[in-house]
């Protein structure tokens, strides 16, 4: 036969190394995970309701039984699940606290005997000198422990701080740390907080008693709330009142949620809270559900805070044990694997729903669509912290604290070069100056005020010389600065403000969720051109006009802060005359 | 709506209500820069590209995520938003600008740089081509993080194989858990290569970055959807023109989708077997029916069987043949000639082939494969509500509150209607599945209906128990349209539930609950496929499936009624054009005296009375010497039809076999003359999908060597025959471009056959050759020139004298495939998503044929291990009528007890095992169920 056509398009050579290497396609339907895997998830899920949104608090389970989470668990996650295989990975690997592991489907994979030490590397650790500890750790602890690296752990005030496994070890040292692998303390212990008895003893618990009692009326604490001036402590600053009111006017079922991810490196205030006094919060949160009307609340705490996990479950069930406490809202409580940008409250709400944790473009916004698609009022913790505060003593008495014509109190998160770092409350509008002086006993000996962060890593970095500007919302932005979670890091003369920069700028890389161009390369390229001592300020100056311009949510919109104020405050630790170029 | 007040770049405009920013800006002409946007895609707004001002905003906010509002002040060419724009421009050109221009000709990437000017800024580390798929080439270095991709496979495909994994700078696009691409769960629809906006995703092998002279819009010439498509057309190294790739086109059955088919199966029309000159048997080569595998196995050539021949000599031989055989014919002795035609032809050749068979050789024993495949769907529809067709298009399943799909796998057999289908159940639709296969849609089911094989019957009678037992009966649409109904209460009143599962093998909750749930739902609507038709009992089964929809008034809105999934591309319209011996053109029944005047009168001859005979009795007829001259056009019956040593014995022992095809097919093997003809994309001809939707093809190529237009070709056979035709321009009428020789496309031969039949048929009244030139689709039928056509029917009245639908009782028998100890499992036979039919088309498609370059009997692991048998081990697979060797795939789809081929390949020919054994009606044979016995091949 004669034939004059094109030879068919494909290379053989190309057709028979692909035939060699694989699998041919499942001709009837994808095949189902291994029978060993399917049986590994049923019995880490046993009792677990099914639920679409559940999928973390499935990954956590698995993960705590088996060490890590191996491809062919996944794959049966999501057999079970009836979702697709890439649904379930790509929600795990989200996640910096799962360790996805790739592995054959003929059988389970020995599990790594060795636990992993997290050494904080959030500014204070470093300024205590964690990148040297991790590398004595490793030397030290070769085939005993795995050692990574890990953000801010929320323990600022104990600088610097290692967690094996899952225990914290404050003030960590090669010799602490050691003694806790050797002896297998890998679990937190549960703090002692005020328990449920104590706190009714001292007058819990009535303010609630008293508004689903019917003594007080719902606008009564709205005008409290407003009169007080209390306002979001997530970082925001939004008017509590005001939110309260507005998600208490959209249509039922109106759900709440509350944001315990505390990720902001340098913050640790909710967690010194929630330590001490969680029925406080608890109060708070029963009379804010009540003054807006919601049917269900989902708390989302950092998977960081172990113990706190542990005695706020302890905690909530011992409140709903408790004869006449009234109508309870139903409460889910959720962990979260570790992703700063969990604690955006969009964010947070994908991740309760079982998702990645990207933030969600607004409009709508939370108050009108957020959980599962309801009006949503989110909150953080310390915001509710004080509601009972302010009803029991009025709106006055929060409002009358305050310096410098600023209102309410504050809890500032104080780590870095001061003698006495720690949670303070201090009034609103109080100096770095102040702070420092009154409240953590002036700077560490040998250390003089050289700069500070007021606001964790996003609300940029200030010189001494703005010692005496009044810390608050709305006071720092004439000065490229925000008070934010009011995590105070202070530095001496032995720190330098581009290395901070360097630090933050690696922290919101890695934070970055990837969704939006402006932060998920914006940050990759501000980090590459500030890692020499020669910056590009124009160009610097527009990445970050883009960054703020245009990314979709606060991480990427704040994340040039710190590279800003270098620029602005501290260009004398440059290549001299470079960053004018 | 009233249209919406704003200002855009100091200009008052006008935006419609749901309008986006971007989208009110692009009908003022404004175009804003976009790359995670396109349309057809729900915006995600994650690129940044397309920020804008809006006044009284601290930020700059999305223009393709954001409504217009009243009032609204929007800046898209300030400096702040233009500065933003070219930065986040410039990042993506940084990250993926290089890899872009290397890999795709002119993306929407390199477009937008160059149009907004680029800052330089550090490139991103590289990452290493995944060249794991034989379609699909991935070039992460090109990827933007747009989720494009990811979008068209889930939202759009609903195929669930790509994610975005990781977070900040290691977000990547994934398929499945991290797996290499052809590792993964893929199946290659390409519809992320389509949505790709920077060659990250691209046809394998850089055809993306081939010449295209032009662009061909054209239909799929594979299944019943009938998806829109353009040919990619210039030339390849060697100068011929060739179909460098496809993209999907917006028609109404496909909007832009394509399946792995459709999007990379088109390379069959340049294969290098393609026949190229006419074939004459050479005198001393005997038919012998093992000579098909021998030739298949390369051990016996072409020319060992056939001499190359002339049009004229060719033609004249084949004429003759079958001359002779009509004139020998004594007067009023059954005819010993038939023709099959081919579902895969246009409606032209449809047309033409049974006028061909009618008129020429002067008889109705005309029939194609449509026997094998709805012929009892047909028949039921005919009887219970008088017209074989759909009254609901696949994409109704979007007003369906409730979907019930049985006997059919949609996702490889319809892809492009699963996907709609999958659509509808992310919106919130209800599925029911009977299929005893977990078939891909199971994972999305509310029910899966895994009944025993062959037992729809007694399933769909305990439904229809529920219904008529528990009050859920539509009691106005029954007084108003339906009959028969107390026939049809009596028959079901003992088929309870309870009686009913251990038959069936689906428990009575169940059973109750889904009888409910389809009563009950606002609108529900019927799917099915070849498992309900592919019975001995096909008629009955799709009796209850329209007395479950006439019962429940589910049909005659949107949302509801029957839709028998077609297979072949143009099934439906082969039917309608009358290539079935029973009826002409429009379903004429041939007894009906009155009715075929007009067409005798169109034809200028007298016809028979009695109908032809089916395929399956055209075989019997051949092997008993009863039936001694055939033309046998595009199909290919010695792998399609069922007992194949049977079938290849019968066409072994005619006297003279004329084939026209475009490859050597089994059939071909057999053949006394082989002519060669053109592939789909070689010509014109009109196609009518599942949807009754009638669509234009067109020529993109031009066919090789010496084959023909096979319409040409049967002209040519008809005057031959001494038929007066004249469809094809003489030569001297021929312009320069279109020789008269048949070789090229002719539109205007094309146009005169398919205005012709548009006489024959009322429901193409309305579609002019002209129309369907202007709008490439018309839905049928439309009477109105001027109007749509009626997409969905039935609304009033049904096609039957008295306009009321007749219900028609069915009661649950035992079929002959049964169990014994030496044949234990049951083997169903069907088709893979990858190969079409018995795989002359798929199997010499390059990218099609790797993927799947194997068939396989899916089996239980239980029933393996019982047997010894490992994935991947050979086994001999035997029936009651004949064997097989063939892999074995162990499958978690499968039930214990039950197994599963594809009849795609010749190597492992699964109708060797199916019987021939025909439903009463419908006269289908019953390839879903067959006993079998599967033993390890030891080497």
């Amino acid at each position: 036969m004669t034939s004059n056509l094109e030879p068919v398009r494909i290379d053989l050579a190309d057709v028979k190394r692909t035939l060699a290497s694989r699998r041919q396609r499942p001709q009837v339907a994808p095949a189902r995970a291994p029978a060993w895997a399917t049986q590994d998830v049923a019995e880490a899920l046993a009792g677990m309701p099914d639920r679409r949104d559940l999928l973390i608090e499935y990954l956590h389970a698995l993960q705590d039984r088996h060490g890590a989470l191996t491809t062919p668990h996944l794959h049966a996650l999501a057999d079970r699940m009836r979702l697709a295989p890439v649904e379930v990975y790509e929600v795990a690997t989200f996640y910096h606290h799962f360790e996805v592991v790739k592995a054959s489907d003929e059988a389970r994979p020995a599990r790594d005997p060795r636990p992993v030490i997290r050494v904080c590397e959030g500014l204070a650790c470093t300024l205590a000198g964690a990148a040297s500890l991790h590398d004595a750790l490793a030397e030290a602890l070769q085939g005993k422990a795995r050692v990574a690296h890990a953000p801010c752990v929320g323990r600022c005030e104990t600088a610097p701080v290692a967690v094996v496994h899952q225990n914290a070890i404050p003030h960590a040292t090669i010799e602490a740390v050691s003694a806790a692998v050797q002896s297998g303390q890998l679990h937190a212990s549960v703090p002692p907080c005020i328990g449920l008895q104590t706190y009714l003893d001292e007058g819990g618990y009535q303010v609630w008693q008293s508004c689903h009692q019917g003594a007080r009326s719902p606008e009564s604490i709205l005008v409290a709330m407003e009169q007080a001036g209390l306002r979001g402590l997530g970082g925001a600053g939004f008017p509590v009142g005001r939110k309260w009111r507005s998600v208490r006017g959209e249509p039922a079922p109106r759900l709440m949620a509350v944001n315990i991810d505390e990720g902001e490196p340098g913050t640790f205030k909710d967690r010194w809270y929630l330590e001490r006094d969680p029925h406080r919060f608890l109060e708070g949160m029963l009379i804010a559900a009540w003054v807006v009307g919601v049917d269900a609340i989902y708390v989302y705490l950092r998977d960081e805070y172990h113990g706190c996990r542990a005695s706020l479950a302890r905690e909530w069930a011992a409140l709903k044990n408790h004869p006449g406490m009234g109508p309870l809202p139903h409460l889910e409580l959720r962990r979260g694997a570790g992703a700063y940008i969990c604690g955006e409250e969009s964010a947070m709400i994908e991740s309760i729903e079982g998702h990645r944790g990207m933030p969600r473009l607004r409009p709508p916004y939370v108050a009108q669509v957020g959980l599962f698609g309801r009006p949503t009022l989110e909150h953080n913790y310390e915001t509710l912290h004080w509601v009972r505060d302010i009803v029991e003593r009025g709106a006055d008495w929060f409002a009358s604290h305050g310096r410098h014509g600023r209102h309410g109190l504050r809890s500032f998160s104080v780590s870095g070069r001061v003698a006495s770092p720690g949670m303070k409350v201090a009034p609103a509008g109080i100096t770095l100056r102040e702070l420092v002086d009154e409240h953590c006993g002036g700077m560490a000996p040998g250390h003089a005020l050289y700069a500070y962060l007021p606001g964790g890593a996003s609300g940029g970095i200030f010189p001494a010389s703005l010692a005496d500007v009044p810390l608050d919302f709305d006071t720092l932005q004439p000065h490229g600065g925000f008070i934010g979670s009011a995590a105070v890091m202070v530095l001496s003369q032995h720190d330098r403000a581009v290395d901070a920069a360097r630090n933050l700028m690696k922290f919101f890389e890695d934070e970055s969720c990837g969704q939006c161009t402006p932060c998920r390369s914006g940050t990759t390229k501000v980090r590459a051109l500030i890692a020499t001592n020669t910056w590009d300020r124009a160009l610097l100056q527009q990445l970050s006009q883009v960054m703020r311009d245009a990314s979709i949510c606060g991480l990427g919109q704040a994340a040039p802060n710190p590279v800003d104020s270098v620029l602005r405050y501290f260009a004398h630790e440059l290549d001299a005359g470079a960053a004018h170029a | 709506m009233p249209d919406i007040d704003f200002t855009l770049d100091g200009r008052a405009l006008q935006a419609r209500e749901g309008d986006t920013i971007w989208a009110a800006a692009a009908r003022h002409g404004v175009d804003i820069p976009h790359l995670c946007h396109t349309q057809g895609l729900a915006p995600e707004g994650n690129c940044r590209a397309c920020v804008v001002e809006v006044q009284g905003e601290r930020t700059l906010t999305a223009s393709c995520c954001r409504a217009v509002t009243a009032g609204m002040h929007v800046q898209s060419q300030s400096d702040r938003a233009v500065a933003a724009q070219s930065m986040v421009v410039s990042m993506l050109a940084s990250d993926a600008g290089q890899a872009s221009a290397i890999h795709a000709k002119d993306s929407e990437l390199t477009r937008w740089s160059a149009k907004l000017g680029i800052t330089k800024l550090p490139a991103r580390a590289t990452v290493a081509p995944d060249l794991s798929h034989p379609a699909i080439a991935v070039n992460m270095d090109a990827c933007i993080q747009c989720t494009r991709c990811l979008r068209a496979c889930r939202d759009v495909q609903v195929n669930d194989v790509i994610g975005l994994a990781g977070r900040g700078a290691h977000a990547r696009i994934v398929f499945d858990a991290e797996a290499l691409l052809g590792d993964s769960t893929c199946v290659g629809c390409g519809e992320c290569v389509q949505a790709c906006p920077t060659g990250a995703l691209m046809p394998a092998h850089q055809v993306g970055l081939a010449t295209v002279d032009r662009v061909v819009p054209s239909v799929c010439p594979y299944c019943g959807v009938g998806c829109q498509l353009n040919w990619h057309v210039g030339p390849a190294k060697a100068g011929h023109d060739v179909i460098q790739f496809v993209t999907g086109r917006d028609g109404p059955a496909n909007h832009g989708r394509l399946c792995v088919k459709g999007r990379y199966g088109h390379d069959y029309v340049r294969h290098h077997e393609r026949l190229t000159a006419p074939l004459i048997r050479r005198a001393n080569v005997a038919k012998n029916p093992d000579d098909i595998d021998r030739f298949k196995r390369g051990e016996l050539q072409l020319s060992d069987l056939f001499r190359e021949a002339t049009w004229d000599e060719a033609l004249d031989f084949a004429a003759q043949g079958l001359r002779g055989l009509r004139d020998a014919a004594s007067p009023g002795a059954p005819s010993r000639l038939a023709g099959l035609g081919s579902a895969k032809g246009s409606n032209e050749e449809a047309y033409l082939f049974q006028k061909l068979v009618r008129t020429g050789l002067e008889t109705h024993n005309v029939d194609h494969c449509t026997r094998l495949c709805h012929a009892s769907s047909v028949a039921a529809l005919l009887e219970g509500i008088g017209s074989g067709a759909v009254s609901n298009p696949v994409q109704d399943v979007e007003h369906a509150e409730l979907i019930f799909l049985i006997g059919a796998n949609p996702t490889s057999n319809h892809p492009v209607a699963a996907s709609f289908i999958k659509n509808a159940i992310r919106r919130g639709s209800q599925l029911v599945l009977c299929d005893p296969r977990a078939t891909p849609l199971s994972r999305l089911a509310t029910w899966h209906l895994a009944f025993k094989p062959d037992t729809d019957v007694a399933m769909l009678n305990a439904l229809l128990h529920v219904i008529v037992t528990e009050g859920l009966v539509d009691q106005a649409f029954v007084a108003q349209r339906v009959e028969g109904f107390e026939a049809l209460a009596r028959s079901v009143a003992h088929t309870t539930p309870e009686a009913m599962a251990p038959i069936c093998g689906i428990d009575a909750d169940t059973l109750r609950a889904v009888a409910r749930a389809f009563a009950k739902a606002k609108s529900a609507m019927i799917l099915w496929g070849m498992g309900v038709s592919q019975h001995v009992h096909g008629t009955d089964n799709a009796r209850c499936l329209i007395a479950l929809s006439l019962v429940t008034g589910q049909i005659g809105r949107r949302g509801t009624g029957l839709h028998p999934l077609r297979g072949q591309n143009n099934v439906q319209g082969a039917s309608d054009a009358g290539l079935i011996p029973m009826m002409l053109p429009n379903y004429l029944p041939v007894s009906d005296r009155d009715k075929c005047e007009a067409i005798e009168a169109l034809w200028g001859k007298a016809l028979p009375q009695q109908a032809g005979l089916t395929v399956v009795e055209i075989m019997h007829a051949a092997a008993r010497g009863d039936i001694q001259g055939m033309v046998i056009e595009g199909e290919n019956p010695a792998m399609s039809d069922p007992d194949l040593g049977h079938a290849r014995h019968a066409l072994a022992r005619l006297n003279h076999l004329v084939v026209q095809d475009i490859f050597p097919t089994e059939t071909a093997v057999l053949a006394d003359v082989v002519l060669p003809g053109s592939a789909f994309a070689e010509k014109w001809g009109t196609v009518t999908n599942t949807d009754r939707l009638i669509q234009m093809g067109r020529p993109a190529l031009s066919p090789p060597g010496q084959a023909r237009q096979d319409l040409w070709i049967i002209e040519q056979l008809g005057r031959r025959l001494g038929l007066p035709w004249r469809y094809w321009p003489m030569p001297s009428a021929a312009t320069s471009d279109a020789p008269a020789d048949g070789h090229e496309a002719n539109e205007s031969a094309v146009s005169q056959v398919y205005e012709e039949m548009r006489q024959t048929m009322p429901p193409l009244a309305g579609v002019p050759w002209s129309r369907l030139l202007r709008d490439h689709a018309v839905v049928t039928p439309a009477p109105l020139e001027d109007a749509p056509g009626h997409a969905v029917v039935f609304t009033q009245d049904f096609p039957k004298p008295n306009g009321r639908a007749v219900l028609v009782p069915a009661s649950y028998l035992a079929g002959p495939e049964a169990h014994s100890p030496r044949f234990p499992l049951t083997l169903a036979t069907g088709r893979v998503l990858e190969h079409w039919h018995t795989g002359s088309m798929t199997r010499r498609a390059a990218a099609l044929d790797t993927i799947a370059p194997q068939a396989r009997l899916s089996m239980h692991e239980l029933d393996a291990q019982a047997r010894g048998i490992q994935d991947g081990d050979w086994v001999s697979v035997q029936s009651r009528h004949g064997s097989v060797t063939v892999a074995v795939e162990i499958s978690s789809a499968m039930k214990a007890g039950e197994v599963f081929l594809p009849f795609a390949y010749w190597e492992s020919a699964a109708n060797h095992l199916t019987g021939d054994a025909v439903d009463p009606f419908g006269k289908i044979p019953g390839f879903k169920v067959t006993a079998v016995q599967v033993t390890p091949q030891h080497p």
